[in-house]
């Protein structure tokens, strides 16, 4: 219990204590004395590495070829080779409108749910540590019920609620709030069905956020909170130079997390419209897997995969520049 | 120090429980309203959250003719275990069980074997290339799994796997390994060196002190990762959707969605079905809470 208990005060994401890296040093330390064990390592990680080129890195090199082919039903099945094309695919993509259109629609709904998830989440985590003891383990409580519900259950809670003729939502707003959403179909106009959306995917990254905010949060000493107020700092004052210096490396961890995650997310619009997505309601996920499982052109479908990967690929650098930076991958 | 505790001794390691000196201190009148302020923002937060869990459970005991009404109401008028009969009685409920069964445990079982030997080599060795090999590991969670799902399917496809159990199996394994291998490597870092040296001076071999002195210590770690991938194999259903094509070998997420018709969903059968396989994630949930939060942002990334 000891170590972890000085540790506390470190500044969270762990910032790793410097104690625990002695031991790999150690044991370079001992390498040229023992020749014998220096392919050790290698050893022990070599059926992983086999085992995740074959299954993700293969795939990532399969995807970039044929992207560059023509693979349709015919390749698939008979197995003969692909003709090549060039940039054939990429060209039919990027000048085809619709493929636009389901860029905007995707990066509009990400930054709608990173920017909702995380508001909620920060101003939450911060009542949390302010509320009546009791309160706040409730609310833990829900959170993590919320958290472990499996994302298809989720989904289907959700499009219940929408429901026309049986959904909670129609009902509230026609009873208790006196409009008239009687049998009122949310699916109809994809603004609105997009909401039902972003509601469960905003309701199942709360929790995430939330309790990982406000662990950081616990870090932020009270002292110097108190010093700063003392001092004449306003509330927002002492946030912006007590509290947001310390909880910003996670901040925006969990930030970069979460536009990675809602910019691919999938199942919940795959799940809301019963596995077969209308064309509005394309974001690029499904509208990769539609091009590939639905048209039958899995090239078109890898090429709009890897069009994805490099507009997530700036994303992802930034997020392991700040794993690197704090010290985690050592 | 038990090895419990010390994993990964990050602050978000302990996220949830409350810190009691770390409440804030008797102040005066002012703040004590404010604290109603946000005891109110907790219980409005506290009923979203937890409504569509509660919504769950009250309807898949409540009688159809509830559920089939426009008026909805937060208290079912008796409780029934009627749409937990239909769910269960529904085609093919017992060989969903097996297949998600077969299919999780062994990806779980393969994937702590693999994980376990790299995450001991990461943590306990400094060779060259190593660094490389943990950044690989971050940066392959990043991958949209729906961008890696084409490729694989062919790769299914070519291999035979498709509609075959092995198929799943493999790629729920491997999908598993990048988390788990990174989450074990933060118990071995935190189990001492020396216990191992002193072991093999008693004159254990490297892997008697492995197998005798590391392995009981890792055993904590190793129940959390594998309770972490069983939760993730357990939740999937893209890749089963796509490759697995027969009834009877349908894992019971794919099954789900047999409730879902295009004549209309039957939400009692759907939410009781829901409710059933929820309920072992939750339970499961409710162990590794703590460490989910630090795995996730400190580098074990699963979406």
């Amino acid at each position: 219990m000891s170590a972890a208990e000085t540790k506390a005060p470190a500044p969270p994401v762990s910032v790793p204590p410097p104690a625990h890296h002695d031991t790999p040093r150690a044991a370079a330390g001992r390498a040229p004395r023992r020749r014998a064990g220096a392919y050790l390592p290698y050893a022990l990680i070599a059926p992983t590495v086999v085992a995740i080129a074959a299954v993700f890195l293969w795939p990532l090199v399969k995807t970039v070829i044929m992207s560059f082919q023509d693979v349709g039903r015919r390749e698939l099945w008979t197995g003969q080779a692909a003709e090549w094309v060039g940039f054939e695919q990429f060209t039919n993509i990027l000048g085809d409108g619709e493929f636009w259109d389901v860029v905007w629609r995707t990066v509009l709904f990400m930054v709608a749910c990173v920017v909702a998830t995380m508001g909620v989440g920060l101003l939450l985590a911060q009542a949390m540590q302010r509320m009546s003891t009791w309160i706040r383990l409730a609310l833990t409580a829900a959170l993590v019920a919320a958290w472990s519900m499996p994302l298809l259950v989720a989904t289907s809670i959700f499009r219940w609620f929408a429901d026309s003729d049986y959904g909670v939502v129609n009902m509230v707003l026609t009873k208790y709030l006196g409009l008239d959403f009687r049998g009122h179909n949310w699916w109809i106009d994809p603004k609105q069905g997009f909401l039902i959306i972003a509601a469960v995917v905003i309701w199942g990254a709360i929790p995430f956020v939330t309790i990982t905010l406000y662990a950081a949060l616990t870090q932020v000493p009270r002292e110097l909170e108190e010093a700063a107020a003392l001092d004449g700092a306003g509330a927002f004052g002492v946030f912006r130079y007590v509290t947001w210096p310390v909880i910003k490396p996670v901040f925006q961890m969990v930030a970069t997390l979460s536009v990675i995650w809602d910019f691919n997310v999938f199942g919940q619009v795959f799940l809301m419209r019963g596995n077969e997505p209308e064309p509005e309601y394309s974001l690029l996920g499904i509208y990769s897997f539609e091009k590939a499982f639905e048209s039958n052109s899995f090239s078109q479908g890898a090429a709009i995969s890897l069009i994805t990967v490099l507009l997530l690929s700036g994303v992802a650098v930034y997020y392991l520049r700040q794993l690197l930076k704090i010290g985690e991958v050592e | 120090m038990s090895a419990t505790t010390s994993t990964r001794p990050g602050p978000p390691a302990r996220p949830a429980p409350p810190r009691p000196g770390r409440r804030p201190a008797p102040r005066p009148d002012r703040k004590k309203k404010s604290r109603h302020v946000y005891n109110l923002v907790g219980v409005v937060a506290l009923l979203v959250m937890a409504f569509p869990v509660y919504w769950l459970v009250v309807s898949a005991l409540r009688p159809n003719h509830e559920i089939r009404s426009y008026d909805q109401t937060l208290w079912p008028s008796s409780i029934t275990f009627d749409n937990f009969k239909r769910a269960i009685d529904a085609p093919n409920f017992g060989s969903a069980i097996q297949s998600s069964l077969i299919i999780c445990v062994t990806a779980v079982v393969g994937a702590m074997l693999l994980s376990t030997i790299a995450a001991f080599a990461i943590g306990r060795f400094h060779f060259t290339g190593r660094k490389a090999f943990m950044i690989t590991l971050l940066v392959i969670q990043l991958l949209p799994p729906t961008a890696m799902l084409i490729p694989i399917y062919i790769q299914l496809n070519g291999l035979g796997a498709l509609n075959e159990y092995w198929g799943v199996i493999v790629i729920y394994l491997v999908s598993a390994l990048p988390f788990a291998t990174w989450m074990i490597r933060g118990f071995v870092i935190n189990i001492p060196k020396e216990l191992e040296e002193s072991a093999m001076v008693d004159g254990c071999s490297r892997m008697g002190a492995f197998w005798r002195v590391i392995f009981p210590l890792l055993a904590p770690g190793l129940a959390a990762a594998s309770i972490f991938s069983l939760i993730n194999a357990w939740n999937e259903y893209l890749l089963a959707y796509v490759v697995l094509q027969d009834n009877d070998k349908y894992t019971l997420n794919v099954w789900l969605m047999n409730f879902t018709t295009s004549r209309g969903v039957d939400y009692g059968a759907l939410m009781a079905a829901s409710t059933l396989i929820a309920l072992p994630v939750v339970v499961f949930f409710m162990f590794v809470q703590k460490k989910m939060a630090s795995g996730l942002t400190s580098g074990a990334v699963k979406g």
